[in-house]
């Protein structure tokens, strides 16, 4: 970015919202936004704590387990509808209410199906995620070249090979695209899962700071999982630069 | 001396390597060929040539068996097509290469499919990267390459699985003038070199007189067989003598002639 022909470094807006935020907070206009200094002290201190290290590793753990599963299925679906007519057909309609739907309202019912516990943020993860990695896995199968197709049936691919050497490869900028965003919604949905079952994680220690009005804690929590998501959409985001030479000349 | 019928029969100057019988193909309403026959002689490039729409790459990928006839039925060597197979090698005109693999691993992937071991492949593709003129360009991938490059790597692939037959599906129709014309004469040395069974797709007339020792001509849909030309040039001449030769020029003219009436 450039002002009055000065180089402005890429997190110079990310520095004047921080300074904003330090002027409000000290002013102490809205005892909801303590200073910005004295939550990176605060999360500073949280991360060393035992209740904060214990609850970052189960969040981690259903998040983690929830995507592996959404990517698997995900990937799956999405490639058997994009290939296949009658399978994009039977859950294409589905596939696009969930991913708009306001899944949130959900996790009630998944509380019934999988009780209170782990399972249903793992659920809640995993229905965040899947949807918007089946539609773009699918689109990516769809602008997969037939000629590559083709190309693949006609040297005598098997047809593992052609799914594994050829059209997972092909599609796979859109495939990225579609994890990245999964990860995103899939954050969200620990989040959520783990507020509404909230008892576990992050869940509950969100609950805990916000009804007692901790707000340094509050925020430093929140920004530590920002900075995560962020920086796993970076990571895959890095990835996808790498391949995108060739979404264009497939 | 004079050959009794019956004896040339038995000992044919050329064989037949791919035979096409009454090969009809329908996408439900339209009828795009009707009732082919043909025979394709071993070492002979034959050329489908036609106005546009006239089946002839339908045609192509039904001797690949990549699409299946509506009825009839294409024998390689007297087996009957069933899908794609070994002896049968693809060109492709948008040149089909993996955009994320090399020069080196796009041309050995035919021998890659049929499980040849890395070291093996490499040999033989690095043989006929040379052979297609693309000696230092084994690392690159395809985007860093033009157009013509990147079908010279098409062709490298097709050659690399050592096929009978070779079949090009307007391989050249992508590839700028200039390229083109020297790709014809590479195409023609190797037809020379490589002896094998060539079947080429194009819609440019100058390029099918140019490069066939056969030329069929396909009518407009549905598309039938309606003359089978032999260019008769002198190939030994040198390529800029063969453009300016009589026999090619009234070729080019004679079909010309027979197409004209297609065109609106």
């Amino acid at each position: 970015m450039m002002i009055f022909g000065y180089r402005v470094p890429m997190m110079a807006s990310l520095m004047v919202w921080c300074v904003i935020w330090e002027l409000v907070g000290q002013a102490g206009l809205i005892f909801l936004i303590p200073p910005l200094s004295s939550v990176l002290v605060a999360a500073a201190a949280l991360v060393q704590t035992g209740t904060w290290q214990a609850a970052a590793l189960i969040t981690l753990h259903s998040f983690v387990v929830g995507m592996v599963l959404a990517i698997v299925v995900g990937v799956t679906l999405g490639v058997l509808m994009g290939r296949f007519k009658a399978v994009d057909d039977l859950f294409g309609i589905w596939v696009n209410i969930f991913v708009s739907a306001p899944l949130s309202a959900l996790v009630p019912v998944l509380m019934i199906l999988f009780g209170i516990g782990e399972t249903t943020v793992i659920v809640t993860v995993f229905l965040f995620a899947v949807w918007i990695i089946v539609l773009d896995t699918r689109a990516g199968i769809q602008h997969v070249p037939n000629s590559l197709i083709e190309m693949g049936r006609s040297y005598g691919a098997t047809t593992f090979a052609l799914y594994s050497k050829i059209v997972l490869l092909a599609a796979l900028p859109e495939i990225l695209a579609g994890i990245r965003l999964g990860l995103v919604r899939g954050v969200k949905g620990v989040v959520i899962g783990q507020l509404l079952v909230s008892i576990i994680g992050y869940g509950e220690l969100f609950e805990l700071y916000s009804r007692s009005f901790d707000m340094e804690n509050f925020w430093a929590l929140t920004i530590i999982l920002f900075a995560a998501a962020m920086l796993m959409s970076a990571a895959i985001e890095h990835v996808e630069k790498k391949v995108d030479y060739y979404a264009g000349v497939r | 001396m004079t050959i009794p019928a019956a004896v040339q029969t038995l000992h044919p100057t050329s064989e037949t390597v791919v035979e096409v019988r009454g090969i009809c193909k329908k996408y439900s309403e339209v009828e795009a060929l009707r009732l082919i026959d043909l025979d394709f002689p071993r070492g002979k490039l034959t050329t489908l040539l036609g106005p546009s729409g006239c089946g002839k790459t339908t045609l192509l990928k039904i001797i690949a068996g990549l699409i299946q006839a509506t009825s009839g039925e294409v024998r390689v060597n007297g087996r009957t097509v069933t899908g794609p197979g070994p002896e049968r090698a693809f060109v492709f005109q948008d040149f089909a290469l993996m955009p994320w693999a090399t020069v080196m691993r796009n041309v050995a992937f035919g021998l890659e499919l049929q499980g040849m071991a890395k070291a093996e492949r490499q040999s033989i593709a690095r043989n006929y990267i040379a052979e297609v003129g693309l000696t230092g360009f084994e690392d690159k991938y395809p985007h860093e390459l033009s157009g013509g490059m990147r079908q010279r790597v098409g062709l490298a692939r097709a050659f690399a699985v050592n096929a009978e037959v070779l079949l090009l599906d307007e391989p050249f129709s992508a590839v700028d003038e200039q390229n083109r014309r020297k790709f014809q004469e590479d195409l023609l040395r190797l037809v020379d070199k490589e002896r094998k069974t060539f079947i080429f797709v194009t819609h440019s007339i100058e390029e099918a007189v140019y490069v066939s020792d056969r030329i069929v001509l396909l009518s407009r849909r549905p598309g039938r067989v309606s003359q089978i030309i032999e260019p008769k040039i002198d190939r030994t001449a040198s390529p800029d003598a063969i453009r300016r030769d009589q026999g090619y020029l009234d070729t080019v003219e004679e079909i010309w002639q027979g197409l004209k009436h297609y065109v609106d």
